[in-house]
């Protein structure tokens, strides 16, 4: 490299950093004090952490958000898997501008505005809020991430191949499951880590869909911070931030890496030197 | 021309006992207002190689598609050994398909590419192993079996898509374009591998390509197709040799069209004036030409001869003069203005060294012609 940073370019990009980061690296050091007073440093220790694993409320609400993440996670891959499928490979149908449309547009949509609705659907036919109503409405709001991943993957995948499976033999089903879904298996894998740590992080929707005995961990943790920052909520949000980050950075790793390598192959595959 | 010589001739479309094992009646399919295949009636047979050559978009690889099932037509019948097709998935059909692109799974080795089709039938599974080395002995590529296809090259890959495809021994084997990707000394060398393997396995086989040199070498018959419709169904031979329109005989090779009016000179013999002043040109035809009709004489350019001295005892003399050469090392063509400002090519075989050559650009030359070289054609 011999191009330099200037002065300005590196004022500016430290600023940026700093704004979008300071605030959770103190968050991140504070979890190590040692000191029960949040904003005075006197040394460091572990200790809240070792707190935190003997506190019952906040394992409850890590188990019901893991619970949580894990299943409405994999009801959103499932979906909205299926979504991409159909709106990739169906061809021209009338509406189809419309449904595409449609299933993206939760991403837009204000958080608060579908928990009211969720919770709204949820009183409507009686179901009692709890773990059930909370996996409900995170799956409605990521199923639209997995299927924009999926798509994105599935339009540049070689329709002969699926023409091949039935050719040979296969069922429609069958030609999905054995040639389609080991192709794209790294965007469908990608989009369940984001659906994932999308559930894993939700406050808005989880509280209005939540019931009494379903608490998660943002909402134990917002509600505690009301009563006063303790040094136990900064190390339960370290770690949080410590899942989350593995979690976007193995989600972009598998789509990046995998998913270049396979099409890379499978254009090898089809294509000739 | 596909065919040995050694063998009996292979014509079973001139056989009126013989049952045809595929059949397309009056079929038709159209993709919204556009018409892809228009009322078309075909026949081929038992252990044909059958070629299906045409410009692209001419419905070519529709026609193919249907018979794979992936489309179904908006009219009429197709008939696989007698049985209507219509109703039958693509997965059930006893067609199995080389695609154009050969549509190998990335994610499977070159024997699970292979033995894909095999572990979907009601073929017992001990006995898979077996039809799967068989396959890669007859494809040459026992020894990447265990390799993924991006680490093989073009070629093999191409004959791991032929092994895949003719693994389940389906009653047709149809391909698409099967060399298209491929180089061209490479090509060569398949095409004759697949001519080879097609007479080894004696299965039907029904191949498309635009390529009418590819069509020519592996084909007993071709069809040559334009806008949906058959132009013209033949051997190789008969198609280069009596093309039944100007559009078939241009597309097969190359060709001199010379158009004029006939006047007939007794039983078969017909004469053509083309150009003012200029002697008509003598011209057989089989086909009934009435007097005066416009008619298109259309003849191949190595059977002009071109010489600097008037030929004798040739049945066609035209005077012109050199307006280029193109030397291709085995063959020279000679474009010559003739009356009219219009060109006739004349290709000569180099029998003699380049230096030795006594024609060159501008010389008046006399082209020759017999009377039986050319055919009349009415459109």
């Amino acid at each position: 490299m011999n191009r330099r940073f200037s002065w300005f370019n590196a004022t500016s990009l430290t600023l940026g950093f700093a704004f979008l980061y300071l605030p959770m690296v103190i968050l991140v050091i504070f979890s190590f004090n040692a000191s029960k007073l949040v904003t005075v440093w006197a040394g460091f220790s572990t200790k809240w952490y070792g707190e935190l694993l003997g506190n019952q409320a906040f394992l409850d609400a890590a188990w019901v958000t893991l619970k949580v993440a894990v299943l409405s996670s994999t009801l959103a891959t499932i979906l909205g898997t299926m979504a991409a499928y159909v709106l990739v490979r169906a061809g021209r149908f009338t509406g189809r501008t419309l449904f595409s449309g449609m299933v993206y547009a939760p991403i837009v949509m204000p958080e608060v505005i579908t928990g009211l609705a969720m919770l709204l659907l949820f009183i409507a036919i009686g179901l009692d809020r709890g773990v059930t109503t909370i996996v409900l409405a995170h799956t409605t709001f990521t199923m639209c991430f997995v299927s924009v991943v999926v798509s994105s993957r599935l339009v540049t995948f070689d329709k002969s191949l699926e023409e091949a499976a039935l050719d040979l033999g296969c069922t429609p089903f069958d030609a999905f499951r054995s040639v389609t879904l080991p192709i794209i298996a790294p965007a469908v894998i990608s989009g369940w880590l984001l659906a994932f740590t999308l559930s894993l992080d939700d406050l808005v929707i989880a509280s209005f869909a939540a019931g009494p005995s379903s608490t998660t961990l943002p909402m134990k943790i917002f509600s505690s911070v009301r009563l006063g920052v303790s040094p136990e909520i900064n190390a339960l949000s370290t770690i949080m931030i410590g899942i989350v980050t593995v979690g976007v950075i193995t989600a972009s790793l598998v789509s990046k890496r995998s998913i270049a390598r396979q099409r890379a192959e499978e254009q090898a595959a089809v294509r000739t030197t | 021309m596909a065919q040995p010589a050694n063998r009996p001739v292979f014509a079973p479309w001139l056989d009126p006992d013989q049952k045809p094992l595929i059949r397309f009646q009056n079929v038709t399919k159209k993709f919204g207002e556009f018409v892809a295949i228009d009322n078309l009636t075909l026949d081929i047979f038992r252990r044909e190689f059958f070629a299906l050559l045409g410009p692209s978009g001419c419905g070519k690889t529709t026609l193919m598609r249907m018979l794979a099932g992936f489309e179904t037509p908006t009219d009429g019948t197709i008939l696989l050994d007698g049985v209507d097709q219509a109703p039958i998935p693509p997965n059930r059909r006893e067609t199995n398909m080389m695609f154009q692109s050969y549509a190998l799974f990335p994610h499977l080795t070159v024997w699970d590419n292979i033995a894909f089709g095999l572990k979907r039938s009601d073929m017992p599974k001990e006995k898979i192993p077996a039809r799967v080395e068989e396959m890669l002995r007859l494809t040459r590529l026992e020894k990447f079996a265990k390799r993924k296809p991006h680490q093989i090259s073009g070629g093999q890959r191409q004959r791991v898509a032929l092994a895949r495809s003719l693994a389940k021994a389906p009653k047709l084997l149809l391909l698409d374009e099967p060399l298209g990707a491929l180089d061209k000394k490479l090509r060569q060398d398949t095409q004759f591998e697949l001519m080879d393997i097609q007479e080894k396995t004696g299965t039907t086989f029904v191949i498309v390509t635009h390529d009418q040199e590819e069509a020519m070498t592996v084909a007993s018959r071709v069809a040559v197709m334009d806008h949906g419709k058959m132009i013209q169904v033949d051997t190789p031979g008969r198609i280069y040799e009596t093309p039944n329109s100007v559009y078939v005989a241009d597309f097969i090779g190359d060709v001199n069209i010379v158009e004029g009016r006939a006047t007939r000179k007794g039983d078969d013999r017909y004469a053509i004036s083309w150009a003012e002043g200029q002697p008509e040109i003598l011209a057989t035809s089989t086909e009934k030409v009435d007097q005066g009709t416009k008619v298109y004489f259309a003849i191949r350019p190595e059977k002009v001869a071109i010489a600097r001295e008037r030929p004798e005892g040739r049945a066609n003399v035209v005077e012109g003069k050199v307006h280029d050469i193109a030397y291709l090392g085995n063959i020279s063509t000679y474009k010559v203005e003739v009356a009219g400002g219009r060109m006739i090519k004349a290709q000569v075989a180099n029998e003699r060294r380049i230096a030795r050559r006594d024609i060159t650009w501008d010389d008046p030359v006399f082209l020759s012609f017999t009377d039986t070289a050319g055919v009349l054609l009415l459109h």
